[in-house]
């Protein structure tokens, strides 16, 4: 079982779930992400999903657009990110997946990414634009590693893309909630319930449910089905306008649900 | 295996689907719709019908002996998509997508656009066939083809100016991709290139390759014999491959394409992504393209919007690769001269874009000689362009515009539908 697989059994079996938090490496620049990173684990956050600024995220909003353009403007670089993550990880016990676009990866090379990932202490990574069929290098690099590998399953996903999913994810699958991008939304879909259900029917005993998610009612009703819930839109909101104090606030409120 | 019957979803090590899980489903669906509808002959037929009696087409052939006379003195023909309906190439495919959008019962059309030409196809369809149409466009590129923004608005489409990036063709995309996230079951990105997730290459190449297949015909019977080489712009790669397809296995035929090199392929400021990119992954697509170290996407310059981006189509990536199409950068300036020699010379006005073809074609007739044929396909016309012509050549009475422009405009007439 890997860490994050972990973390996510003892809060089910603790008879609740995971928080997963996401913040952005870089934004507003580096030291305050790492500290907002701390600031995330120090106050009830389970899981850290550190997104790495990339030109062109199609799965993401506006609110994280703009985060990330801003550390991008700011002269980000992926070196960066992998030194916030061995930053983080020597801070705090909790585990750090870094979410990416697949390019910077693939120009980083695949190998020594995951090479440096796993020295910098980081449990693995989230693939918004990655899905299985097209990982044959990372699935090979994760198994050298023992890294986590974070895949996607969608409400639109068919039976075999989900059992697809869930064979060759580990740490968790990540359950979009609803068909559409990064954002706080006031409901989760209800498509959330039964995308989590379908994926337990195909063997997934790990689950976090990911989209749309900002209050802690939204955080406890996912945890009535799911083994865990991503926030980030609210969270980067939160360090956009008050700093890491408000990140700390925010996750804490989050964190109330649990 | 024929280069021609390349069917994807990989040409070589370029092409797949590095999407969002959440679009799988609909790529699935597309591609089993598309597959069904290429063998079906009442699709065919459909498409046909409207080519014949919509679009324009068979498109004509046009030999250009005075323009020639600057290339040296080869045998240019202009391949004449710039008389389709609309304006240019894009047209073709949009027709067969819009087709295929309404068998799959799609009642919304969005599509990104860079100069304008595909937005004003994809309205043009949406309003043929009844759907709402959306058209995702560059701030940058809606300020420099405001006239495109003003046909799209008259066809019944909204368009959306993009402000996130770098505002112009490859945030378009972007923003087109997040609304097919969201909206995926009533809607039908029409994409307008040779890139994106499989199936679009093969699908809006398939739906150009007339112009090769036509083109083919018709030069052999005005010349008795294939030409000599085949000429084309290049951004994403569409009316590249759709006349070069016909020629892949014709092994005396010469394919060059012609990126747009802006101010200098050596400068910041170009989009030769096959002579200055490096491979990697944008937009759903493994491909060339210009990036930076950390597999950053760098914007790309171009005078012509439509070739102002950052990659290009797989299978040109591929045919780089094996040698099959040279292809090499045309600067602005290069382009800009060719569009004025056209006109002058034969009373034809090409879009800036398809102009890039024109000045890699006068350079390749000098190197070829007069025993040359060179067939060039002369994507669009250049109505469009006349602002960023009129400005560029000093020939535009600027004060005159001026004068129009500041009387206050009728009631509605300046309105926004976005």
């Amino acid at each position: 079982m890997s860490r994050v697989e972990e973390v996510i059994a003892a809060r089910k079996a603790a008879g609740s779930g995971a928080l997963v938090g996401y913040l952005p490496a870089g934004f507003p620049d580096l030291q305050t992400s790492i500290e907002a990173a701390v600031a995330l684990a120090e106050n009830g956050v389970d899981v850290i999903e550190f997104g790495l600024p990339y030109s062109d995220p199609v799965m993401d909003g506006v609110v994280i657009q703009a985060a990330t353009q801003k550390a991008l403007s700011n002269g980000f670089r992926l070196k960066h990110g992998i030194e916030a993550v061995a930053a983080i990880t020597s801070r705090v016990d909790v585990p750090v997946l870094v979410m990416t676009y697949w390019n910077p990866v693939v120009q980083f090379g695949v190998d020594r990414f995951a090479d440096e990932l796993l020295a910098a202490g980081g449990a693995g990574m989230i693939t918004p634009d990655l899905v299985p069929d097209e990982a044959r290098d990372w699935l090979a690099a994760s198994d050298r590693t023992g890294l986590d590998r974070v895949f996607l399953a969608a409400p639109s996903s068919s039976a075999p893309r989900l059992h697809q999913a869930v064979e060759k994810s580990r740490g968790f699958v990540y359950a979009v909630s609803t068909m559409g991008i990064t954002g706080a939304r006031a409901d989760v879909d209800t498509a959330a319930r039964s995308l989590v259900g379908r994926l337990r029917t195909a063997g997934a005993t790990s689950t976090c449910v990911g989209i749309g998610i900002s209050t802690p009612e939204q955080v406890r009703e996912v945890f009535e089905y799911a083994d865990g819930a991503i926030v980030g839109s609210l969270l980067v909101k939160a360090l956009a306008d008050g700093g890491v104090d408000a990140v700390a606030k925010a996750a804490a409120h989050l964190a109330t649900a649990k | 295996m024929p280069l021609r019957d390349e069917v994807g979803p990989y040409f070589g090590e370029y092409g797949g689907r590095f999407v969002p899980e959440s679009l799988i489903a609909a790529l699935d669906e597309l591609d089993a719709a598309y597959q069904a509808a290429r063998v079906d002959p009442v699709f065919q037929a459909e498409l046909a019908q409207l080519h014949a009696t919509y679009t324009g087409r068979p498109s004509i052939i046009t030999e250009v002996p005075r323009f020639a006379e600057h290339a040296g003195g080869a045998r240019i023909i202009l391949k004449r998509e710039d008389l389709n309906h609309t304006g240019s190439h894009k047209i073709n495919n949009v027709l067969g997508q819009a087709l295929v959008a309404k068998r799959l019962g799609k009642t919304r059309l969005i599509a990104e656009t860079g100069a304008g030409q595909h937005g004003v196809a994809t309205a043009t369809a949406a309003a043929l066939f009844g759907m709402e149409c959306v058209v995702y466009m560059g701030e940058v590129d809606t300020e420099r083809q405001a006239l495109n923004v003003a046909r799209m608005r008259l066809l019944g489409a909204t368009v959306i100016p993009v402000i996130s990036g770098s505002r112009t063709l490859k945030d378009a995309i972007n923003e087109a991709l997040r609304d097919w996230v969201a909206n995926v079951d009533t809607t039908h990105y029409l994409l307008g290139t040779v890139a994106g997730p499989a199936p679009f290459p093969v699908m809006v190449r398939d739906f150009h390759k007339i112009i090769g297949d036509e083109a083919r015909e018709q030069v052999l019977a005005l010349t008795g014999k294939l030409p000599d080489a085949v000429t084309a712009c290049v951004g994403g790669g569409s009316n590249a491959m759709g006349i070069f397809h016909a020629f892949l296995d014709d092994a005396d035929v010469a394919l060059y394409g012609y990126e747009a090199a802006g101010e200098g392929h050596l400068t910041k400021r170009h989009a030769a992504t096959l002579t200055r990119g490096r491979p990697g992954v944008l937009h759903g697509t493994r491909s060339y393209l210009l990036q930076d170290e950390d597999g950053q996407t760098v914007e790309s310059h171009s005078i012509s919007a439509g070739l102002d981006y950052p990659g290009i189509g797989p299978e040109h990536a591929w045919l780089h690769d094996i040698g099959r199409a040279t292809y090499l950068p045309i600067t602005d300036d290069e382009a800009m001269q060719a569009m004025r020699l056209l006109s002058l010379t034969e009373g034809i006005i090409p879009a800036i874009e398809s102009a890039h073809a024109l000045a890699g074609t006068i350079k390749l007739g000098k190197e070829l000689g007069p025993d040359a044929v060179i067939l060039v396909n002369l994507s669009g016309r250049g109505d469009k362009d006349m602002e960023t012509a009129g400005k560029y050549f000093d020939i535009l009475d600027t004060e005159a515009l001026e004068a129009e422009i500041s009387e206050p405009a009728p009631d509605g007439a300046r309105g926004d539908n976005a």
